[in-house]
């Protein structure tokens, strides 16, 4: 267990740095002068000039790697350039914005995962049936349909036809604001989960174990609930932890559509107001979550499962 | 096999797809020959129009015509798509047949950069590159588009490679002397093609869904008449007309579908497990 711990870690920290490298070679990816791009060739020379100096982008490579880290290891992430006079710090801004995209992104997966299991459940015990085909349709069209079309169809729906649930920007809606948004984002989760727990179920119903659970006169329910669930369940939930960090960044679209508060609004400001600071902070914080929570996933597999150490 | 008989034999889900997908390819290559307005052509009299006879899919904010702004978006959505599915197809392959093919130390390498480009889950790092362009061109988008595009090919590939190197035939070549580019290319890319083309179904509905994205974020936009940014306006006029946000939503989701519907069909036809239980 001690080496799959060692090896798991240096794995993720190895990736961690990676992308430290990444986020910060960005600026440099696209040919041409980076402030030029960012501000156009025409813009006036003394904004191009506080751009290039809020970023450091007068230093050389190595110093502005050199502060980039730094600004990490002091926690603040650098600060912000669109505003002069009043700089923050990144960091007080994503914590201002990051908690409204964390509860946007588990109420989405609560959503996901409360849907899919039994829709994956009901398929795979009536397989072939039109219980199973409408299961499968709902599948489909769940990963088919783009989230941000998903968003205005709820809204025109639920928010405007129907007039049950609150619409975007309702700072008074409360867990009734959440719903919509929720919902939106899960529906592609619900999509896959339901077909990951449909073919899982499908694999473990002709284990020799369920054979013997069904010999031994169990009852249906209690065979496919108790044995088969259990067992079945595994790889669902592993993909839908690791499928967590997609959320969050997903939560850029539904964020727009409900006009909500989070990180992909703060993203998208930052794009807007050529704040590159804001927009390397946001991508450094959701890509290293995903690797984080990729990592206790597969630790917490690990621990479930020896087979899995064994690797 | 006669071509009824293969088609029967795939079902009807992977050939309602590949319609589907033949549909809008023809719809981009000759869909705006036939587009009744220019997209931009703007008519002040007529802003927001539900559908009529003069404006079959009606008007936008400017009183440009949906239906010809509809077709134009489809040559822009496809012709992305179709550069940034290529590169990324070529690319990854390439990357993915030698990180295979090699193994050892450099495959290890290799693919600790697939692992980091992984870790920016969804469109982040398209966002992120997009970003950093004042006014994007088709260019800029292909670039942010490819970044990570090819990753899955890559991993694709290698994991192809890693079983097929080993079998009877690539040991005798290497027996004989043959080169070692040549095995790779002559020997060992015709037998991974299958799982790459089913692997390339699915990336292009997820360009296609990053494109439009980032086009309805209002960031990469490269036209009025993307997809995307139709549906961007679609959703602020959501409260006073609805055919806006319909139409290209409707779109998209009838390419992603079609996309999702062939991928599945031929992943399945094409799996040897799956033969035995052709249902699942």
């Amino acid at each position: 267990m001690r080496g799959f711990l060692l090896r798991r870690l240096a794995t993720s920290l190895l990736a961690v740095a990676g992308v430290l490298v990444l986020v910060f070679l960005l600026v440099h990816l696209i040919p041409g002068d980076p402030v030029d791009n960012m501000l156009g060739e025409s813009a006036d020379p003394r904004d191009k000039a506080a751009l290039r100096a809020c970023l450091d982008l007068d230093q050389p490579l190595v110093t502005q790697f050199g502060r980039f880290l730094a600004s990490i290891a002091d926690g603040t992430l650098g600060r912000t350039c669109h505003d002069p006079l009043h700089p923050r710090t990144v960091t007080s801004l994503i914590a201002e914005a990051f908690p409204h995209t964390l509860a946007l992104a588990s109420a989405a997966l609560l959503v996901a995962l409360v849907l899919a299991l039994p829709l994956g459940v009901l398929a795979a015990l009536r397989q072939g049936t039109w219980v199973d085909a409408a299961s499968t349709a709902v599948s489909l069209g769940g990963i088919s349909i783009p989230a941000m079309w998903m968003g205005p169809l709820l809204l025109l729906i639920f928010y405007i036809r129907l007039r049950v649930l609150p619409g975007p920007a309702d700072d008074e809606a409360g867990l009734a604001g959440l719903v919509l948004p929720a919902v939106m984002l899960g529906t592609h989760l619900m999509a896959m989960l339901a077909r990951m727990t449909r073919s899982s179920l499908l694999d473990v119903m002709n284990e020799d174990y369920m054979r013997t659970a069904r010999a031994k006169g169990l009852g249906p329910w209690r065979v496919v609930v108790v044995h088969g669930l259990r067992n079945a369940l595994a790889p669902v939930i592993t993909v839908a932890g690791i499928q967590f960090g997609a959320l969050l960044a997903g939560a850029v679209v539904t964020e727009k559509v409900f006009a909500r508060p989070g990180l992909g609004t703060l993203l998208l400001d930052g794009i807007l107001q050529r704040d590159y600071r804001v927009v390397q902070g946001c991508t450094l914080v959701v890509a290293t979550s995903y690797v984080m929570v990729n990592l206790l996933v597969d630790l917490a597999y690990g621990l479930a499962d020896p087979r899995i150490r064994l690797r | 096999m006669t071509l009824g008989a293969r088609l029967r034999q795939l079902g009807p889900g992977p050939v309602a797809g590949g319609i589907l997908l033949l549909w809008f390819l023809l719809l981009a290559l000759f869909g705006p020959m036939f587009a009744p307005h220019s997209p931009i052509q703007q008519d002040l009299g007529h802003l927001l129009e539900p559908p009529s006879a003069a404006h079959l899919l009606g008007t936008d904010e400017n009183g440009c015509d949906v239906l010809s702004m509809v077709l134009h978006g489809a040559r822009l959505a496809a012709a992305v798509s179709l550069t940034v599915v290529g590169i990324s197809l070529v690319f990854g392959t390439s990357y993915g047949l030698v990180a295979g093919y090699l193994g050892g130390w450099v495959d290890e390498a290799m693919m600790r950069l697939v692992d980091v480009l992984l870790a920016f889950p969804g469109i982040l790092l398209n966002l992120a590159i997009v970003a950093l362009v004042a006014r994007p061109g088709p260019l800029h988008l292909v670039f942010a588009l490819t970044v990570n595009g090819w990753v899955g090919y890559a991993r694709v590939a290698r994991g192809q490679v890693l079983v097929v190197r080993e079998r009877e035939f690539v040991q005798a070549a290497r027996a004989l002397g043959v080169p070692g580019w040549r095995i790779l290319f002559r020997h060992i890319t015709p037998n991974i093609v299958t799982p790459l083309v089913v692997q390339a179904t699915f990336g292009f509905a997820g360009v296609i869904l990053v494109e439009a994205s980032l086009s309805f974020l209002g960031v990469g936009r490269l036209t009025s008449y993307s997809w995307g940014a139709l549906l961007a306006q679609g959703t602020t006029y959501l409260w006073r007309t609805q055919h806006l946000a319909l139409v290209p939503g409707l779109c998209i989701a009838a390419v992603v579908l079609g996309c999702n519907l062939l991928g599945d069909g031929l992943r399945d036809h094409l799996d040897p497990r799956r033969v035995a239980s052709p249902s699942r």
